[in-house]
């Protein structure tokens, strides 16, 4: 009894201190929130974005912080857990007082946290993809990654410069490749491109000759395109060489990193993909105006976490960076304020590419923000 | 009177509608009370399950299934058919309820592990059905719900919806302690201890298992809906495999066979995470340490485990 008493006892205490802790918010810090997917099945998204805000908040606050205050930055590990965020989003507002928010690593979260954020009138930087969360525009709702419609025109332009007017289409089930194929089909009357070919494969499929065997088979095939993300993309292009299929394959940003040109080995050479700059940062050119900014954050990232720059973190550096610069345009931490800031951003050098926002885009990206590499020696390659 | 008025059908409501009143002027902001709301809806759902495991002794590992139902209904009915959003919780219930009287026939012969994975399989096609649809459901990614409007007046505002909830709960309880004070609860109670002696005393053990199942789906979905409309937007990860699990996890916790278990397990899973997010990457760890602790230390769970250490019981 007087075993369990203690043990009770001290749980109620850990609790009840915990749930006490109230950081009193000082006059001389500006808080930021940011609810990120640092666990889970989304921690690869979440985890570089969260060490991001991390190390270049601590940065800030060394060079001397924003308008003479030092940056206070409040990270809660939503697990892309959408009931989770809002709730975080919830404490955010009411419990922290942060005066904008950065983060919602995925569309589900930033969907579900959107509506807190414009009711309490607090800015909002998604690092999420879909084109819903930006269209149409919310009042105090942002975003800083490329879109996959924006993907899907990258990829059209390219084939349509090659005079490659029929594809087939090979799409993963799951969230992102659903997206992107429906965005794909959308925009493809444009480019004066036909779909010969439209097949599917399951999250958790190992293997998608059949689908491959219906492409290669489709009348007048000039190329493929498979938007979808994880292994299924490594495993589409192993069976894609296997079964001898000569056109050109196209990838989406979904596999741009290191890991997908390892799955999918020898098979993954010549395929194309549209990927940030962040990806070839040391093979830009000298006089590209992105270069700099890229090779900066690629080696702030790399030196301080050791692990590969991945483009999910150079989102967050994005949309922190935009913060910054708006909270030093207006002067003030007021969140209204910040948000008529946010809004004015123009010619803002970001890893994503040039961030032009205006009343009706809260993107601000154009398709300049795409560079299409090819993958040349088991390493990305500029194809332009 | 006061023999009926302490009698656990009358007490448990009582006590928990004491304590949803009592929080309401404890809870500082908003968060707070958004939690306790949180706490209502797992609970409401915690409890519809208990009916199943802690009285009638059946598990089910798909019970976010039928959550999920009731979510998808009120966010699915209105913006297809502008269907009124309380309607669309209404349909989402009874047509959890139908699915559940549906399959349950079948399921609901097995018996341990079987019945285990038979009702997990049933609760991954619900979530896969949810997730694939994305023309109906807005798929993986999910879709906004529809705010509620009463008479002209827009339900909005943690406060609010604290109130809501906070009375569903307490319907909740009160309906699940006249459940089992009334014939089919000790029907359940005996099949739960045998079902071979139940059968032989002229219980109707099939019928039996397969009322609660029903009910206990209904509330799921009424709980799915509830959050929905809270939330104000739905996902399929409250469908899926892992919100089963948190359920089950949140039955056991709390006590098996235990009302007020069922919100004592609900609270400890829902208000946990938001306490130890202080301890940033020890979250996971010391969530998981203060679980085992309790099971270990309170192998009843939490309510029934208390109850017998207070009356000097200790089993």
């Amino acid at each position: 009894m007087a075993r369990f008493a203690k043990y009770l006892g001290g749980a109620a205490l850990l609790a009840g201190a915990a749930f006490a802790w109230s950081t009193a918010a000082s006059a001389e810090t500006i808080k930021i929130g940011a609810s990120l997917a640092v666990t889970g099945p989304a921690s690869f998204l979440g985890d570089p974005e969260a060490k991001t805000l991390e190390m270049y908040v601590a940065k800030i606050n060394e060079a001397g912080g924003v308008n003479g205050k030092q940056l206070e930055l409040v990270v809660y590990d939503d697990s892309a857990d959408a009931n989770k965020a809002r709730t975080f989003a919830t404490r955010l507002v009411e419990d922290d007082e942060v005066v904008a928010v950065v983060g919602g690593s995925t569309t589900g979260t930033t969907m579900a946290m959107i509506p807190v954020f414009e009711d309490a009138g607090i800015p909002f930087i998604s690092l999420a993809g879909a084109v819903v969360i930006i269209d149409p525009v919310k009042e105090f709702t942002f975003k800083t990654p490329h879109t996959d419609k924006m993907a899907c025109e990258k990829i059209f332009a390219d084939l349509k410069a090659r005079g490659l007017a029929k594809v087939g289409l090979i799409s993963g089930t799951g969230g992102f490749g659903k997206s992107m194929r429906e965005q794909c089909v959308s925009v493809v009357g444009d480019y004066g491109i036909e779909i010969v070919a439209d097949e599917t494969y399951g999250p958790g499929d190992s293997d998608m000759t059949p689908q491959l065997t219906n492409i290669k088979n489709a009348a007048g095939l000039q190329a493929v395109v498979n938007p979808g993300f994880g292994q299924g993309p490594a495993i589409v292009t192993r069976n894609y060489k296997q079964l001898g299929i000569d056109v050109p394959l196209y990838q989406s940003h979904g596999v741009a990193s290191k890991s997908f040109i390892e799955l999918a080995g020898d098979a993954a050479e010549g395929v194309r993909l549209p990927a940030s700059a962040l990806l070839v940062a040391d093979k830009l050119p000298d006089s590209d105006p992105q270069k700099s900014v890229v090779a900066d954050y690629k080696a702030a990232y790399e030196e301080a976490t050791g692990q590969p720059v991945s483009t999910f973190g150079g989102h967050a550096y994005d949309g922190l960076m935009i913060l910054v610069e708006a909270m030093k345009r207006a002067g003030s931490e007021d969140p209204k304020a910040i948000r008529g800031e946010i809004e004015k951003t123009t010619g803002f050098m970001g890893t994503a590419g040039v961030v032009n926002m205006s009343a009706d885009d809260h993107l601000g990206l154009d398709l300049t923000a795409f560079r299409m590499l090819e993958i040349k020696g088991g390493d990305w390659a500029l194809a332009e | 009177m006061l023999k009926t008025v302490l009698a656990p059908r009358f007490a448990v409501p009582l006590v928990l509608a004491v304590l949803v009143v009592g929080l309401s002027f404890a809870l500082p902001s908003n968060f707070y009370l958004r939690v306790a709301a949180l706490v209502w809806i797992s609970a409401l759902a915690v409890i519809g399950l208990n009916l199943l495991m802690g009285y009638a002794g059946q598990v089910s590992l798909g019970h976010a299934g039928f959550f999920g139902i009731g979510a998808y209904a009120v966010a699915v009915l209105p913006a297809q058919f502008s269907l009124h959003p309380l309607l669309a919780a209404l349909a989402g219930a009874l047509a959890a309820g139908l699915l559940a009287y549906v399959v349950g026939r079948p399921i609901l012969r097995l018996k341990g592990h079987y019945l285990a994975v038979a009702t997990l399989g049933f609760g991954m096609l619900i979530a896969m059905t949810i997730s694939n649809e994305a023309w109906l459901t807005g798929g993986p990614d999910g879709m906004p719900v529809e705010r509620l409007t009463l008479l002209g007046w827009r339900v909005r505002g943690a406060d609010t919806w604290y109130w809501i909830t906070g009375g569903l709960l307490v319907i909740g309880a009160w309906i699940a302690g006249n459940l089992v004070a009334s014939p089919t609860g000790r029907a359940l109670r005996a099949l739960h201890d045998s079902e071979v002696a139940a059968r032989v005393a002229g219980i109707d053990v099939a019928r039996a298992k397969l009322t609660v199942f029903v009910i206990s789906a209904v509330y799921a979905a009424v709980a799915g809906a509830a959050l929905a409309l809270v939330n104000g937007f739905v996902t399929p990860d409250k469908a899926n495999f892992m919100h089963s699990i948190e359920l089950v996890t949140m039955v056991v916790l709390g006590g098996m066979g235990s009302i007020l278990g069922s919100v004592a397990g609900a609270a400890i899973l829902v208000v946990l995470p938001q306490v130890l997010t202080s301890f940033h990457d020890y979250e996971h760890m010391v969530l998981g340490l203060i679980m085992m602790v309790i099971m270990i230390v309170l192998r009843s769970g939490i309510v029934p485990g208390l109850a017998s250490l207070l009356t000097g019981r200790r089993k």
